[in-house]
């Protein structure tokens, strides 16, 4: 009875650390087949099952037509996109998180709303306006669709982190003769710079991951979703897979060195203080 | 100058400081102009386009004319309404499944993970880098028909008992509603476990001590003092998951059948197939309809039991 219950009691203790664990392998799944079939040498079109070990798609990423063309225009957008979005997006949430107007609650609705809606929703209406008004479909629609979604995640990102700086600081620089211009450079700007590079990266990655709205008001441009999209109905090269494992990988080892380049700022600074 | 009197200016609804002069309190409004400018060209302009498409009747060769033609909504929900059920079923399924799924990873990182819980941030998102194209297709290998995933369930019987219940069928998981779900809950995870995490991160580990010490168990613990508090964050994770779950169309596109069309596809194959326009735009607010009603309705009751 009692060794029968010591595992159940292990089980028991340690359920929320498995059933966790088992959580983040559901979730890293997906990333371990995309890295392993990038490896592959699929016989068909498809690269769906294993067949054989070859490096040949990591030494010749841009061996397919259009993939590499498709890679280099989302990385265009999502640089513009995240450029418009951030500007346009950083200012709205300084008048939204340091002042009190008339139509404040309106305005916060209006930045909210976009992030509320079904995607589809939201690519359709903006396809319809487009072809209403005429515009033709290509770079320029899908950068204004992406400035647009983008916007709402600066101002999102970029009011909480001035909301929740003391305003005590900007008095004491005052206090200390700082003109309003100072004031912003040398104290409030580098407070809010968290909050602003956190949106702009978020905006960076949603541009650059966006299929849905890209879908609707792309026209014939092809985007690297929109050719990944392609390629799941006409065949999946290898290279896909590479693109998807560098991605992953660059993004870990960002996230990794700016914890430690934080860490180490921290212990600097906790040693000087002591 | 204005003496400061609260010591927690955290929240978005702090007053800040107003500038008394003149020309300070236009500052607001030049500073809002471009934004606001933006989204309401490019963001209610739409909306009030796709209204005006949505009574229009026409053809492509004749053009749309506005003819207030609201029959339009009634025949959309008339043909589509199996899709709008499977929709709502599909995206409450995934919901629920990333709640189930999602908590004990959040309360792990949150209150056990020590100085691994960095590691583990990154590990939730960091697929987030990957086009989740590329991720969900790679879901199409995993599910296959001779894969590993499907001999295992099959030799356990398993895929027996969910062919019973209707969520697979014959004996495989890809083109099934099981296999679509399994794609929602997957991509919207992340979007659970996040403000999961900052809701339970902010429960004062003493809590726990104090009802410890109150003789209360490990699980009354987690009912009575931990989930109470993780309220604001599960009902933000739900609505972050339910909402683009209920409108997305990649999933049921990529991992099922045209048996598993969700209302998404059928916007996307109006819109951009078919070119039945008013069709769409009715059906966008017919999507935008439903989910809003049963949000209302959702955050109503989560807010009237005294959790918050």
């Amino acid at each position: 009875m009692r060794t029968a219950a010591r595992p159940l009691r292990w089980l028991r203790r340690h359920l929320v650390v498995i059933a966790g664990l088992g959580t983040l392998a559901y979730l890293l799944l997906p990333n371990v087949i995309v890295t392993v079939f990038s490896f592959n040498k699929p016989a068909g079109r498809f690269n769906y099952e294993w067949r054989e070990f070859s490096t040949d798609a990591w030494t010749h990423p841009c061996d397919v037509a259009g993939l590499c063309g498709s890679l280099s225009l989302s990385l265009w957008i999502a640089l513009w996109a995240t450029l418009g979005a951030t500007v346009l997006g950083t200012l709205a949430a300084f008048a939204l998180a340091r002042h009190r107007f008339r139509g404040r609650g309106g305005v916060s609705g209006l930045v909210f709303l976009p992030m509320a809606m079904p995607e589809v929703v939201m690519a359709a209406s903006m396809a319809t306006l487009f072809l209403n008004t005429g515009v033709a479909f290509g770079f320029w629609t899908i950068l204004i669709a992406h400035i647009t979604f983008c916007l709402s995640f600066v101002v999102t990102a970029v009011k909480a982190r001035v909301a929740s700086m003391d305003p005590r600081l900007e008095q004491a620089a005052q206090d200390l003769y700082a003109t309003p211009l100072q004031t912003f450079l040398r104290v409030t700007l580098p407070i809010a710079a968290p909050g602003i590079a956190a949106g702009a990266l978020l905006s960076f990655a949603l541009s650059f991951d966006d299929f849905v709205i890209t879908n609707f008001n792309a026209g014939s441009t092809v985007t690297f979703p929109m050719y990944v999209w392609g390629a799941a109905q006409r065949g999946t090269p290898v290279q896909i897979n590479v693109v998807g494992t560098a991605m992953f990988a660059v993004a870990v080892l960002c996230v990794l060195a700016g914890q430690l380049a934080g860490r180490r700022k921290n212990r600097r600074r906790g040693s000087r203080r002591s | 100058m204005t003496t400061v009197t609260s010591g927690t200016p955290d929240t978005a609804e702090t007053p800040a400081p107003a500038r008394p002069s003149g020309t300070g309190r236009r500052v607001p409004y030049w500073l809002l102009l471009p934004g606001v400018l933006w989204l309401l060209v490019f963001f209610v302009a739409p909306l009030v386009y796709q209204a005006s498409t949505s009574v229009q009747t026409g053809s492509l060769e004749d053009g749309f004319r506005v003819t207030w033609h609201f029959a339009t909504y009634w025949d959309a929900l008339g043909t589509y309404w199996p899709q709008f059920l499977r929709s709502i079923g599909y995206a409450t399924a995934a919901t629920l499944l990333c709640l189930l799924l999602g908590y004990p990873l959040a309360y792990l990182i949150a209150f056990r993970a020590g100085r691994w819980r960095t590691l583990l941030m990154v590990l939730v998102i960091a697929p987030f880098f990957t086009s989740f194209l590329i991720r969900t297709l790679a879901w199409k290998t995993i599910l296959s028909d001779g894969g590993p995933v499907v001999g295992a369930l099959d030799s356990l019987h398993v895929l027996g008992l969910t062919d019973a219940l209707g969520v697979t069928e014959g004996h495989r998981l890809l083109a099934t509603p099981l296999a679509v779900v399994c794609g929602l809950t997957y991509n919207f995870l992340p979007f659970m476990i996040l403000p999961l995490y900052t809701s339970l991160e902010r429960i004062d580990g003493r809590l726990h001590e104090a009802a410890g010490d109150l003789y209360a168990g490990p699980l009354t613990t987690f009912r009575r003092v931990t989930f109470p508090l993780s309220m604001p964050g599960v009902v933000a994770g739900t609505l972050l998951t339910f909402i683009p779950a209920a409108g997305d169309y990649i999933n049921a596109e990529l991992l099922g059948s045209p048996d598993q069309k969700m209302i998404g596809n059928v916007v996307q194959s109006q819109f951009l197939r078919v070119l039945d326009y008013p069709t769409a735009a009715a059906l966008s607010f017919l999507l935008m309809a439903v989910i809003l009603a049963m949000v209302t309705v959702y955050l109503r009751r989560a807010g009237t039991e005294d959790v918050v």
